[in-house]
């Protein structure tokens, strides 16, 4: 018999609005958009010149100093990655190797990380002068290539762009060495992440895990990729702010960007135990898979996220009366918004048209394998705040979508909130967070 | 989430493969009882000027030859055509029905779950490298991002790029199922698709599912990845000899063969499996997972990682190492892991180190990277049934200070109850799993 309970005690984010959690939520009740025209690469040529980039940091002042010469084998994505767990771990009062290796207050054996990751592109700029040296007669010639153009590749070149390197420097930053798990499954990772991380909890074989995801998307192979889907809205070039408007009327497509989400998962007791500030507790779990033969888009009645909400809704023993906050994946794709839409409609009956529903990807955009961490991170901050800030860009509702879409700020008492999310090609996921306020009255 | 564990007990009841010595299970089996090679030089393009010039590839694959509605699979790359064949295959002998509209096999849907740890596809190479030729502005030393969106934008396919993400193989097996339970894919480098079983294997603990679909699907025989491997310097590259290439274990081993290649198992409690009347080809009792949070590029010398996920295995089986008949080790034939693996044996086995055989099949196999645990996990169910371990090929001269039992160069009979399977994968991670006879 087991019977863990999950609960959230740290919090950490960086994403287009900023480099910290705080720095999110301030944007998120301010309305403010975290996508401009792409200055990482020229993106003239592309459909979409959009995307959600995080403003500037220095990767050298988030390691520690016996850290700092392995930052040369950090692509973008492990980065994003290192500085979101640092948050998390120094927010969740956890004291870690990386934080203090002479009051570490964790067993590293007894904690774990999960985390969510991208299908990581290299950097084009840096392998180019080695394809540059493998040319003949202006094309590309494989056995100049195998000869001389990857002598000019760096020797650790892979180490750099393997998913699981993201839980690797995160796990040597902090000394974590219990399960370590990563992720892939495209825009629904990190849901999947968390969802692991509590059952790794709740089944004893942790005491506390770092679960989340980070994705950099801002790379011209990735952006390409989204363009050519379609999933990527080609207007409002020059109209950055209003680019991503999910379940809007004039909703034309999604907008990438780039961020990290990782919150601190810890046992109930372990939590009281150390007098832990308790953020809201991990509830339920669904998951599912929309299987769609056009399996670059939501399957059009959304049955995947459906079955994925309702297995989350039974597992916290729950029904959608109790529900005070859905955060929908809602990308900004019209169909699938609508089916996403349909989906929750049909997993909450009529219930669904009076809960408020707040996408956030028309701020933060939408960062992939980070974004369903970072719809987390948003619900849990609207439980501790009591408030749930308006979505931004969907003037006018979409027709068929009948969601009660947040427009204007409000004060909530949140009991509990859904988050759900999809990605394409089909797995699905929804998890139900429990605010910290009824654990302790219940 | 506030759970009782349910305490189901789990068992295999179909397996498949799609590998360099075969693409299905019986014949891959004798394959590795003959002790043949399934190495040979790169045929998949020319990498005939490469520091390693060869690999173990799957050979006379045609997955829409398993496929009523080849259409839906059409644009699959290589990791997912495999992982079709090898799922057909598995659930064949499952008696799981595929591309069917209403099922009849006794499998609730929405209780069948996937769990991958499957590799990313391979980019379109063609169109990459034309892109950078045309993109690269050699005397600026810069991109002509123009130039490169030029080519890149009329020469992608769109569905040909989706197809990269990892999470397809998955996506492609919920189409053939129709599985509509928890669904997932990781990919911890050479530990993925062990991980994957053993997670899977707690989710029909847990009581949410009844059967998983569970395994693994790489190909990184692509000119990039072989780039990755051969700067790693992990391949090994005894070009004039590719057969016996893959040496683990042995003093004069120089790295790692790649391979690729599919396994697929299904995992069902033994409660559903008894309802359905399906034959049970083994039980998984035990799975750890550690991570050596040691360095980016190196073992922890003392083995901290596997050592920590081999007990955790045994614990979650409830058994003691003296109980283990058999190790399927991680085995590379790179000098590091190869050493490391037994530092990591002695410490768990202690007394019994020497005695407990220890074989790698990477030495016939090559190494399917992230499909490679799944691809063992199949060799161990097979030793079971036939009381026969495969060997470790290729050591014919042992290192002194790798002096385990490393069944060199032949099969041996002997009885084998419970298996130890290992996988571990860069940047540190530790996966294990333990099965029994049934």
């Amino acid at each position: 018999m087991n019977s863990a309970r999950v609960v959230i005690t740290g919090l950490g984010a960086i994403n287009p609005l900023g480099l910290t959690v705080h720095d999110m939520w301030a944007g998120l009740c301010a309305g403010k958009c975290g996508i401009t025209k792409i200055t990482a690469f020229d993106p003239e040529g592309f459909s979409c010149k959009l995307a959600g980039q995080v403003p500037d940091y220095k990767i050298r002042n988030h390691v520690p100093r016996t850290h700092r010469k392995a930052t040369k084998l950090m692509s973008r994505d492990i980065e994003l990655a290192v500085i979101a767990a640092n948050e998390a771990l120094a927010s969740s009062g956890l004291i870690t190797k990386g934080i203090d290796p002479e009051q570490v207050n964790i067993d590293p054996t007894r904690t774990a990380i999960n985390l969510g990751a991208g299908l990581i592109s290299c950097d084009l700029v840096e392998i180019a002068p080695a394809v540059a040296a493998s040319i003949t007669d202006g094309k590309f010639d494989i056995l100049k290539w195998g000869k001389d153009g990857i002598e000019l590749i760096t020797p650790l070149w892979l180490l750099k762009y393997l998913p699981n390197m993201l839980a690797c420097h995160v796990g040597i930053i902090h000394d974590i060495q219990g399960p370590s798990n990563t992720i892939t499954c495209a825009e629904v990772s990190a849901h999947l992440a968390i969802g692991e991380a509590a059952e790794i909890i709740v089944r004893g074989d942790s005491d506390i895990a770092l679960a989340g995801g980070a994705e950099a998307k801002v790379n011209p192979i990735v952006m390409i990729r989204q363009c050519l889907l379609k999933r990527a809205t080609s207007e409002s070039n020059d109209d950055p702010d209003r680019a991503c408007r999910p379940f809007d009327a004039n909703a034309k497509g999604s907008v990438f960007g780039e961020g990290a989400g990782i919150v601190v998962l810890e046992n109930l007791d372990n939590a009281k135990k150390r007098d832990a500030k308790i953020l809201a507790e991990v509830a339920g779990i669904g998951q599912s898979n929309n299987i769609n033969p056009a399996y670059e888009r939501l399957e059009p009645d959304g049955n995947g996220v459906r079955i994925a909400i309702e297995k989350a809704m039974t597992d916290a023993q729950i029904g959608a009366d109790d529900l005070d906050l859905i955060i929908p994946h809602g990308t900004g794709i019209p169909v699938d918004d609508l089916a996403e839409a349909k989906a929750i409609e049909a997993a909450l009956g009529q219930k669904a048209q009076e809960i408020p529903v707040w996408p956030i990807k028309s701020m933060v955009s939408n960062t992939g394998a980070a974004s369903g961490a970072l719809d987390i991170i948003a619900a849990v901050c609207a439980m501790k705040e009591g408030k749930i800030p308006a979505a931004k860009n969907c003037d006018k509702k979409a027709n068929d979508c009948n969601l009660n879409i947040v427009t204007q700020p409000q004060q909530r008492d949140i009991r509990y909130a859904l988050c759900c999310s999809y990605t394409y090609c089909g797995q699905t996921a929804a998890i139900v967070l429990k605010s910290s306020k009824e654990e302790t009255t219940s | 989430m506030i759970r009782q564990r349910a305490n189901e007990r789990i068992v295999i009841t179909g397996m498949g493969v799609v590998c360099p010595l075969s693409n299905d299970v019986e014949t891959f089996w004798q394959a590795l009882l003959s002790c043949e090679s399934g190495i040979g030089k790169t045929t998949i393009f020319d990498a005939s000027t490469y520091p390693t010039t060869f690999d173990a590839e799957v050979k006379n694959y045609d997955a829409t030859a398993y496929l009523k509605n080849p259409g839906l699979h059409k644009h699959s790359n290589r990791g997912s055509s495999f992982v079709i064949g090898a799922t057909v295959q598995a659930c064949k002998q499952a008696g799981i029905e595929v591309e069917a509209s209403e099922p009849t096999d006794g499998i609730d849907r929405n209780r069948l779950g996937i769990y991958l740890g499957a590799g990313e596809g391979s980019v379109d190479n063609d169109v990459f490298f034309a892109a950078l030729v045309e993109g690269w502005d050699a005397q600026e030393n810069k991109m002509d991002w123009g130039k490169w969106t030029k080519i890149a934008s009329s020469r992608m396919d769109p569905m040909h790029e989706l197809e990269q993400e990892a999470n397809m193989p998955a996506a492609h097996i919920a189409m053939l199922t129709g599985a509509r339970g928890p669904t997932r894919n990781c990919l911890t480098a050479c530990a993925a698709s062990t991980q994957a079983i053993g997670e899977a294997m707690t989710l029909i603990r847990r009581g949410d599912v009844d059967a998983m679909i569970t395994g693994g699907t790489h190909s990184m025989i692509h000119p990039l990845g072989l780039t990755g491997f051969n700067r790693l310097t992990a391949l090994s590259t005894r070009n004039d000899s590719p057969e016996t290439a893959s040496r683990p274990f042995s003093a004069s081993r120089d790295g790692f063969v790649l391979g690729e290649g599919a396994a697929i198992v299904i995992l069902e409690s033994l409660s559903s499996a008894k309802r359905r009347g399906v034959k049970i080809l083994a039980e998984v009792t035990g799975y750890g997972s550690s991570a050596d949070a040691f360095r980016v590029t190196d073992m922890h010398e003392e083995a901290r990682g596997p050592i920590q996920a081999m007990n955790a295995a045994l614990t979650d089986a409830g058994i003691s190492y003296k109980d283990i008949d058999y190790i399927s080790t991680h085995g590379t034939g790179t000098v590091e892991n190869d050493s490391v693996e037994t530092i990591a044996i002695k410490a768990v086995f202690k007394e019994k180190a020497k005695k407990v055989p220890a074989s790698s099949i990477k030495s016939m196999l090559g190494h399917l990277i992230a499909a490679a645990g799944a691809a063992e996990l199949i060799t161990c169910v097979l030793a079971i049934r036939d009381n026969i371990v495969p060997p470790t090929t290729n050591l014919t001269d042992p290192e002194p200070a790798l002096d385990l039992d490393y069944v060199p160069n032949k099969p041996r009979k002997m009885p084998v109850n419970i298996v130890m399977s290992e996988s571990f994968g860069f940047g540190g991670q530790n996966n294990v799993i333990i099965i029994k006879r049934f």
